[in-house]
């Protein structure tokens, strides 16, 4: 008896099958949880009107003030939703207690956490519009001169690096289901405080400045920034392009490496089972 | 042994151990407060041995049964062959294939329905079924149909396939657990105490599937059970396990009648188990 032999087109076609059906495993989740979709999504809006109407007190540039803020708000959204839905696939599971089926299926890691991953970022762009288009309704956003093709690029070259610092930090959770899931909250919230988010980096205390170098939450929102805020062109864009670029080369195969070495580590120690 | 001689599974002297902090412990008045949490936090592991050198061959279309009391290692066997524990010594092979370093070669012919249902309680049993098939690289169209079909063979009525989940009882929810574990066609079927919480009749339904799957298929099986009927009905061999080690093996009918010489009033399987653990039967749960 052998395992059934499949072509490398048969074997591919078989694991892109399973990566949808990640997806699509998310989707029906999400369609479960609707209720609290509206919810979540309600508090975003309004969380990113309330940071946008900080910008309509400050002097002078108001309205300058207000997309720098709405920049700020909704990337970190979407970022933060990308970072989550990674980082957390694993604790979710060991919550349902579906962790050793998943694991036991015949796939390969990469197709697992790819289908969560391209998930995280259909979800994030999808909330991410809605919010934009709710909050376009409350403020006259100027972005005649904008550079959008740019800030796009910007936006997709750090969702890579962002899917690297998830697939990192879902390690956590396969370590330890709770305190996983509570140090992937201290490391998102790190990450906000240091990457300049609402505020420039050089407002940060001296000694926290250069932390704020390795998030690449801080290039994304330089880029997306300079792109929508001064129109600056796709070339000009290029190092901070090529930052991210280099970061997610290096997060991802770094986050697959740590992440198959927690597996190891979860099926020696056996906690490679349900938690709660 | 049938076919090239190769077992559908083996294990050779293999080890499992577990390292363990007492959680008790941190109830007693000695560990309470901020120095006491500190004393507990230093407190190192105890080494558990959930597996201690078990070696076992199963035959290809054999029913292999599993019995033991709480904690006495079934489950650490079943995830061992599983694939979701590398043994500390020895080896576990799946039809020749180790099952740590052919790890994927040897999913794709096996599954598992463990005592708990592990699903997306949230979402319906044809949800599940749709993504265990796109998992296993099955159309998820006809993958949930066979699985449909498999669940009104079991009793399931097919209009509760479409309602969230964690609305089904249990019974229904280990039956939907049963179905997706066969609808992939395994051949290597592991059964983690699969009619724990089954209503007698349900119970006798999964049985029977059980019975005609490895007859229809070829399929092999290995069982754990608390159920000793269960156990008789289903089994071609039985092992006894207690504190990590098999205590005694054999085929059911040979192992009475060995008992039977000891005890004149006749021996039940029961009597075996009580004998061989010197435990009494617990009705559920597991290590």
């Amino acid at each position: 008896m052998e395992a059934p032999k499949k072509s490398t087109r048969g074997q591919l076609r078989a694991e892109l099958g399973a990566t949808l059906g990640f997806v699509e495993r998310n989707f029906y989740l999400s369609k479960r949880y609707l209720g609290w979709e509206v919810v979540f999504l309600f508090y975003t809006i309004v969380n990113t009107l309330t940071i946008a109407l900080i910008g309509v007190t400050a002097p002078g540039q108001a309205g300058e003030k207000v997309l720098y803020l709405v920049i700020g708000a909704l990337l970190w959204g979407f970022l933060s939703i990308i970072f989550h839905d990674v980082s957390e696939s694993v604790a979710w599971e060991r919550w349902e207690g579906t962790i050793e089926y998943t694991f036991m299926a015949p796939i390969h890691r990469l197709t697992h956490l790819g289908g969560m991953c391209i998930y995280a970022i259909i979800y994030g762009i999808l909330r991410s519009v809605i919010v934009l288009a709710v909050v376009a309704l409350f403020f006259d956003l100027d972005l005649g001169g904008a550079n959008l093709l740019g800030a796009l690029a910007v936006l997709m070259m750090s969702s890579i690096s962002f899917i690297g610092l998830g697939l990192m930090a879902a390690v956590l959770p396969l370590l330890s289901a709770e305190r996983g899931a509570q140090a992937t909250h201290i490391l998102q919230g790190f990450i906000l405080l240091v990457s300049g988010v609402y505020y420039e980096v050089s407002v940060l205390p001296r000694w926290l400045q250069p932390i704020s170098v390795i998030s690449p939450a801080t290039y994304t929102l330089r880029g997306v920034r300079a792109a929508l805020l001064e129109g600056v062109p796709l070339g000009e864009l290029v190092p901070c392009l090529a930052i991210l670029a280099a970061t997610g080369v290096i997060l991802i195969p770094a986050g697959l490496a740590v992440f198959a070495w927690g597996e190891n580590y979860a099926m020696r120690a056996g906690k490679l089972k349900r938690s709660g | 042994m049938s076919g090239n001689g190769v077992p559908a599974a083996a294990a050779t002297a293999v080890r499992k151990t577990f390292r363990e902090k007492d959680e008790t412990l941190a109830y007693l008045p000695e560990y309470r407060g901020l120095a006491g949490r500190w004393k507990y936090a230093r407190l190192r592991p105890k080494d558990i041995r959930a597996v201690n050198d078990v070696s076992f061959e199963v035959r290809r279309g054999e029913i292999f049964g599993i019995l033991g009391p709480n904690g006495s290692g079934k489950s650490t066997l079943i995830r061992l062959v599983a694939t979701l524990l590398l043994p500390d010594a020895g080896r576990v092979t799946v039809f020749g294939m180790d099952v740590v370093k052919e790890r994927r070669a040897v999913r794709h012919l096996i599954n598992r329905v463990s005592v708990e249902a592990a699903f997306f309680k949230k979402l319906s049993a044809l949800e599940n079924l749709r993504y265990a098939a796109r998992l296993y690289g099955l159309p998820p169209r006809e993958g949930t149909e066979h699985a449909l079909v498999i669940l009104e063979r079991l009793g399931f009525d097919r209009r509760k396939a479409f309602g969230s989940l964690e609305n089904l009882s249990r019974g229904m929810q280990q039956k939907v657990a049963v179905a997706r574990a066969l609808f992939t066609s395994p051949v290597l079927l592991l059964l983690d105490e699969p009619t724990t919480g089954l209503d007698p009749r349900s119970k006798r339904e999964v049985q029977e599937f059980v019975l005609e799957v490895r007859a229809t298929h070829d399929t092999t099986v290995i069982l754990t059970s608390h159920d000793m009927a269960e156990a008789d009905r289903l089994c071609d061999r039985l092992a006894f396990i207690d504190e990590g080690r098999f205590v005694t093996e054999g085929r059911p009918a040979v192992l009475k009648e060995e008992y039977c010489r000891l005890r004149p009033d006749g021996a039940t399987l029961e009597d075996i188990f009580l004998d061989v653990t010197g435990k009494h039967l617990i009705a559920e749960g597991d290590d």
